[in-house]
């Protein structure tokens, strides 16, 4: 018996995003007393040994064809019976794409209920989250004897390593799911920082008004090694690739420095957000609602003082020897 | 080819939220419904599978009277009828919902269903997962680009993914929900409006499809978080970088 945490890999790599659903399985096990686990799918080397010293009693690796890419169909049987074969009362995952999809069909093969992408625990049952955009806070009490949770990763710090070393247990799985086939993935490539994981990042909104003028802020952030981050109106207008967009439809971030540069602060933007710890904000129209929750703001035409701001802080990091 | 588009009755995105002053639910009072953003996109979605194989788009909806408005909407861009679930208000969470289109399922016998992503209220992101789950049907979802082959009763769908596009092939029937960039919902035409006035919507009462809608997720309590202060406005780039640098927020 005991809480199992779900961890994302791509080409057998761990992705870091799934130590915070780790840190929120730590804190569950401290409330209920339960252990916690680990199941990991096809890891290479690294990776298997990087997990072997989260502190978890147990991880259980998973390999076999059916496993080499993601499916959530073949990931959730494989979830499904070690949840039943261990009497696991939790099942844990981050809310990336990855544990959105793969979580509700997990709990609807255990008849179990799920709670969204949630930002604090309170009991051993109950959660907040964040819903309307961001607008509301709900305190949910979930109910069912197995209770499966996502939870959003910027709301739990990532899980460091501990001394002792894990139990390591390889499962075999030999059912399979016919009905769908994984075909490609297509890894967007960049040289920069990723979104969900940056120290500092650099968003564009409608204001920069051409895609090609979307360089001046990767300039920006190069000077910074800083991410690129859009609004939905950029990525509706196809400027920039899904994968940018940080609001509530997108990616949530928390980096230390947000800069928001032609971006007028729509809710459902702000929802992405709001939790940086430094909001600065560059925008020519002083009405700019994203300009009630920057801490610094500079009502200015972008295309003068980016590249002014871009040219400033190269000296500056020059003479700082960086 | 039968498609069956499961819509949600939501506030409009650019509505200002705002708790009721007892805390108890949102005040509706000024609030304009709509159908939920991916919802639309899935309604659209359906439409050009139809206008390219033929076939048949069912809008099926679970809430009360009201949200009729939302599955005409649905029938003014073109979908051929209506089904609503209705609960008579009371509160349903995901999982119940799920089991009520799952039963929906049953009856309608789609070959695809393909529905919004999450609900910008709820902002669950559960339900299409679930459903598949329930039915053991295969799922794509956040999808980019939906290609159906009716033939070969297969579908390939490009999903947006962490880190870039996936693709997957799916056998149907199949589950597909909908991202943003998937498509440009139409807007319903005025013939279209008069015409959806004659397509038939059938009404269910929740009750009687016989499932256990016990919430396993309740609801505790709602409350609005402490605003963000906004700090100050700066003349220039100097002031700018000053202040970034009074706050530690650069790295050199």
């Amino acid at each position: 018996m005991g809480i199992l945490t779900v961890l994302e890999t791509r080409n057998g790599e761990l992705k870091k995003a799934s130590l915070s659903a780790v840190t929120c399985a730590r804190k569950i096990s401290e409330i209920t007393g339960l252990k916690y686990h680990l199941v990991i799918f096809s890891p290479n080397e690294n990776s298997l040994e990087e997990v072997s010293y989260l502190g978890a009693e147990k991880v259980f690796v998973i390999r076999g064809e059916q496993f080499q890419n993601y499916t959530a169909e073949n990931y959730a049987l494989a979830i499904e019976k070690i949840v039943r074969d261990n009497g696991e009362k939790y099942v844990i995952a981050t809310a990336t794409t990855f544990g959105k999809d793969l979580l509700p069909r997990v709990a609807a093969k255990l008849s179990a209920g799920m709670v969204s992408e949630i930002t604090e625990i309170i009991d051993d049952k109950t959660f907040k989250r964040l819903m309307y955009a961001g607008n509301i806070i709900a305190t949910v009490k979930l109910e069912s004897d197995i209770k499966v949770i996502s939870v959003r990763g910027v709301a739990f710090d990532k899980a460091g390593k501990v001394d002792s070393k894990s139990q390591i247990e390889e499962v075999k799985i030999s059912e399979k799911y016919e009905k769908k086939r994984f075909i490609k993935l297509e890894e967007t490539k960049s040289e920069r920082p990723e979104l969900t994981e940056a120290q500092i990042v650099v968003s564009v909104g409608r204001g920069i008004k051409d895609p090609e003028n979307i360089k001046l802020a990767e300039e920006l952030a190069d000077v910074l090694g800083a991410a690129i981050g859009a609004s939905r109106a950029v990525v509706d207008a196809g400027w920039l690739p899904n994968d940018f967009q940080v609001g509530q439809t997108g990616k949530t971030v928390a980096p230390q420095l947000y800069i928001a540069i032609g971006i007028s602060g729509a809710i459902q933007h702000i929802a992405g957000m709001k939790d940086s710890k430094v909001i600065a904000a560059i925008n020519k129209d002083p009405e700019a609602p994203i300009f009630q929750i920057a801490d610094v703001g500079l009502v200015a035409d972008l295309f003068q003082v980016v590249p002014e701001l871009t040219q400033k802080l190269k000296k500056l990091k020059e003479q700082a020897g960086a | 080819m039968k498609i069956l588009v499961p819509i949600k009755r939501t506030y409009d995105p650019n509505s200002k939220i705002k708790l009721k002053t007892d805390g108890s639910g949102i005040d509706t009072s000024n609030i304009k419904f709509v159908i939920n953003t991916f919802d639309e996109i899935a309604v659209e979605e359906a439409l050009r599978k139809k206008e390219e194989f033929g076939g048949e788009v069912v809008v099926v909806s679970v809430g009360t009277q009201e949200w009729i408005e939302q599955i005409r909407t649905a029938l003014a861009m073109g979908a051929d009828r209506g089904i609503l679930v209705d609960t008579g208000g009371k509160y349903i969470d995901q999982v119940g919902i799920a089991k009520i289109l799952a039963k929906i399922v049953e009856e309608e016998k789609p070959d695809l269903v393909i529905m919004g992503k999450q609900a910008i209220d709820d902002d669950a992101n559960q339900v299409g997962q679930l459903l598949a789950g329930y039915l053991n049907w295969p799922q794509a979802t956040f999808a980019y680009k939906v290609e159906v082959k009716p033939n070969e009763k297969k579908v390939t769908v490009v999903r947006e993914v962490d880190g870039g596009l996936e693709t997957v092939e799916c056998e149907l029937p199949a589950i597909i929900t909908t991202d943003l960039r998937l498509n440009q919902p139409r807007y319903a035409s005025l013939p279209g409006i008069m015409k959806a006035k004659q397509k038939p919507v059938k009404t269910i009462k929740v009750e009687d499809l016989g499932i256990d809608l016990t919430p396993k997720v309740k609801i505790e309590k709602l409350e609005t978080p402490p605003p963000r202060k906004a700090g100050v406005k700066v003349k220039d780039v100097d002031e700018f970088i000053a202040k970034l640098k009074e706050l530690k927020a650069l790295p050199f």
